[in-house]
């Protein structure tokens, strides 16, 4: 019988050079079940796996077109760059380091805010971007959430914090650190007005950004799936010096331990907020 | 037997070469007189060019001097009637967080603290000064309970960090530092916080939100700890005398970047070389500190004390 349907070598042989690339964006594979699907179908499931509801990590353009009616907004203070208050280097200068990274996402900075409609309901919403320096929060990070804040106490609008964050950048040493203090501030002042603050964490949420505003809303809700904590689990790791439990900081983790209002699915965000926000403010507010 | 750091011992070589002509001269009846002034202004001046021109790593190696006041020693020397408080009243009691009221020249305080242990089992007992979310949820009961009574609240701050244990994450940390931040901006009597020691990152913050807020001369504060800014932004624990430069985190850096309020000078040497010194400074400063507060209307203080820490950062605006 002729051969002529076998190998006659073995194995892969062309160079990685040669290899052809599918072109980028059209097939999407889920990381947590391998399945692979098409892009656009991924993105009409609002960038969830239809088959293990894996939720990929997407960005502020993608929440704010999830959130607003019409993917219309007016964005809040759009052009706030980070300065170097401390002269930062370590591999390299800081402002490099800041200049490269709005070069390569197109970002100013890891978090946009904006006002705009929710199901017809004002809302003015902050959503970090992890592109940006792992979503690290400095000085504009901290500033643009206390003018959101206090644009949504002058505007008597629910406010939305979403969070994605490493925790607090390093470059900005103790001004990172402050943020905490500020954001904090302003919603206490934002509670005490009665206007509602909800937190939605996603993955992943840590370090100082969960043990400030991320953790203080009136209601605290996640991504399911998302890492949550205050030290990250590498640290734990080297602490306590034993393998961290199965689904350890998970949002579910969280639920358990009373940490978390309910773990929402992405789909079902804009809806499950609206109905909450409708019986707890908006119909409370016209009756 | 008390430690040497690397640039204590010039002076402490000195200071054994002094003592040992002292005896010599007494045991053999000469007056050496003129040769121990010399010696003795040798080391004066010695003194002085160290510890006026430390780096900012041996600043935070001061910080953390094995032989250092810690919270408890500065309670004991400045009130008076103190009464310890324990337990958070839902998990335990938080030994790393201490807390209860007491009397400083008069005036009724609470007073509150991270607390480090002396030798091994303390610091065991302690945590190492790392407080769990018990620690912060006592110390939220705490204030909460001066202001009922219209105390004012002292905070002492020595912590090279939040505990990041498994226990501590399950019970939430993060939620317990950052309850702590919001409560304290609210809170309807004056707060002072002082770094006595080390102020790492959101552990230090937890009880850090004040009216007045003073750091001992030689003491850091950031928001993070060299070695940790080391291992995370050059990959090796090697750089931290580099990131301690970087994160410019001493009190003249933080007085200077307008994110403290006032610097506490310490006695030559460090606080360590004169404890009852530095505690008698220590009470003067609060007991002061107390009294212009206590001058200013309580919505007025709130409101400066927002204003404070939302005028803090630096950005761009174009």
């Amino acid at each position: 019988m002729s051969s002529w349907f076998q190998r006659k070598e073995k194995g892969i042989i062309t160079p990685t050079e040669l290899k052809k690339e599918t072109p980028d964006g059209l097939w999407y594979q889920c990381p947590s079940c391998k399945k692979v699907i098409h892009s656009r179908e991924h993105k009409k499931n609002f960038y969830t796996c239809i088959s293990c509801n894996y939720h990929e990590k997407i960005g502020s353009e993608e929440y704010f077109e999830l959130i607003f009616d019409d993917n219309a907004f007016t964005e809040i203070n759009p052009n706030l760059t980070s300065s170097d208050p401390l002269e930062f280097t370590d591999t390299k200068p800081y402002p490099d380091r800041v200049v490269a990274t709005i070069k390569k996402t197109g970002l100013k900075d890891a978090v946009r805010t904006a006002e705009g409609e929710m199901n017809a309901k004002k809302i003015v919403v902050a959503c970090m971007d992890f592109r940006f320096i792992g979503g690290s929060m400095g000085s504009v990070v901290g500033e643009k959430i206390a003018r959101a804040i206090d644009h949504a106490l002058k505007i008597k609008a629910p406010f939305l914090m979403i969070s994605k964050s490493g925790g607090a950048r390093m470059m900005e040493g103790s001004f990172s650190l402050m943020q905490m203090a500020k954001t904090s501030a302003r919603l206490a002042l934002l509670s005490e007005a009665g206007i509602p603050y909800v937190s939605l964490m996603t993955d992943p949420t840590t370090g100082g950004v969960t043990a400030s505003y991320a953790m203080l809303g009136d209601f605290n809700i996640a991504e399911p799936g998302a890492l949550i904590g205050f030290a990250g689990p590498r640290v734990i790791r080297e602490t306590i010096g034993k393998d961290l439990p199965e689904g350890f900081q998970s949002a579910e983790f969280l639920l358990e331990h009373g940490f978390l209002d309910f773990i929402v699915d992405r789909k079902d965000l804009k809806q499950r907020l609206s109905d909450l926000l409708s019986i707890i403010f908006f119909k409370a507010k016209v009756s | 037997m008390s430690v040497l750091l690397d640039f204590e011992k010039p002076i402490a070589e000195l200071e054994s070469k002094l003592n040992d002509m002292q005896q010599l001269a007494e045991e053999n009846n000469v007056d050496v007189s003129e040769a121990v002034k010399t010696l003795e202004d040798k080391i004066k001046k010695l003194k002085k060019e160290t510890y006026a021109n430390l780096t900012r790593w041996q600043r935070v190696q001061l910080s953390r001097h094995p032989d250092r006041p810690y919270t408890l020693d500065y309670i004991v020397d400045i009130a008076d009637k103190f009464q310890e408080l324990y337990g958070d009243r839902n998990v335990k009691d938080d030994k790393a967080m201490v807390g209860g009221f007491g009397e400083i020249n008069g005036q009724s305080a609470l007073f509150l603290g991270h607390q480090k242990g002396r030798n091994t089992k303390q610091r065991q007992i302690r945590n190492f000064g790392m407080a769990n979310p018990e620690g912060y949820r006592k110390a939220l009961r705490l204030m909460k309970l001066a202001e009922k009574f219209n105390v004012p609240v002292i905070c002492f701050i020595d912590t090279p960090g939040a505990f990041p244990g498994l226990e501590a994450e399950e019970r939430g940390q993060a939620e317990a530092i950052a309850r702590n931040l919001k409560e304290m901006f609210m809170l309807k009597v004056p707060i002072v916080c002082i770094v006595i020691g080390e102020g790492a990152s959101g552990g230090a913050l937890g009880i850090g939100i004040g009216d007045r807020v003073l750091m001992l001369e030689n003491t850091w504060y950031s928001v993070i700890s060299p070695e940790s800014c080391s291992s995370i932004l050059w990959r090796s624990w090697e750089f931290k005398e580099q990131a301690a430069e970087a994160l410019k985190l001493t009190a003249t850096d933080m007085l200077k970047l307008k994110l403290i309020d006032g610097i506490i000078k310490e006695p030559l040497g460090g606080a360590h070389s004169d404890p009852s010194g530095m505690s008698t400074k220590l009470k003067k400063t609060i007991s002061d500190t107390l009294l212009e507060l206590k001058e200013i209307p309580i919505p007025e203080l709130i409101s400066q004390r927002i204003d404070k820490f939302s005028s803090m950062g630096v950005v761009k605006e174009n």
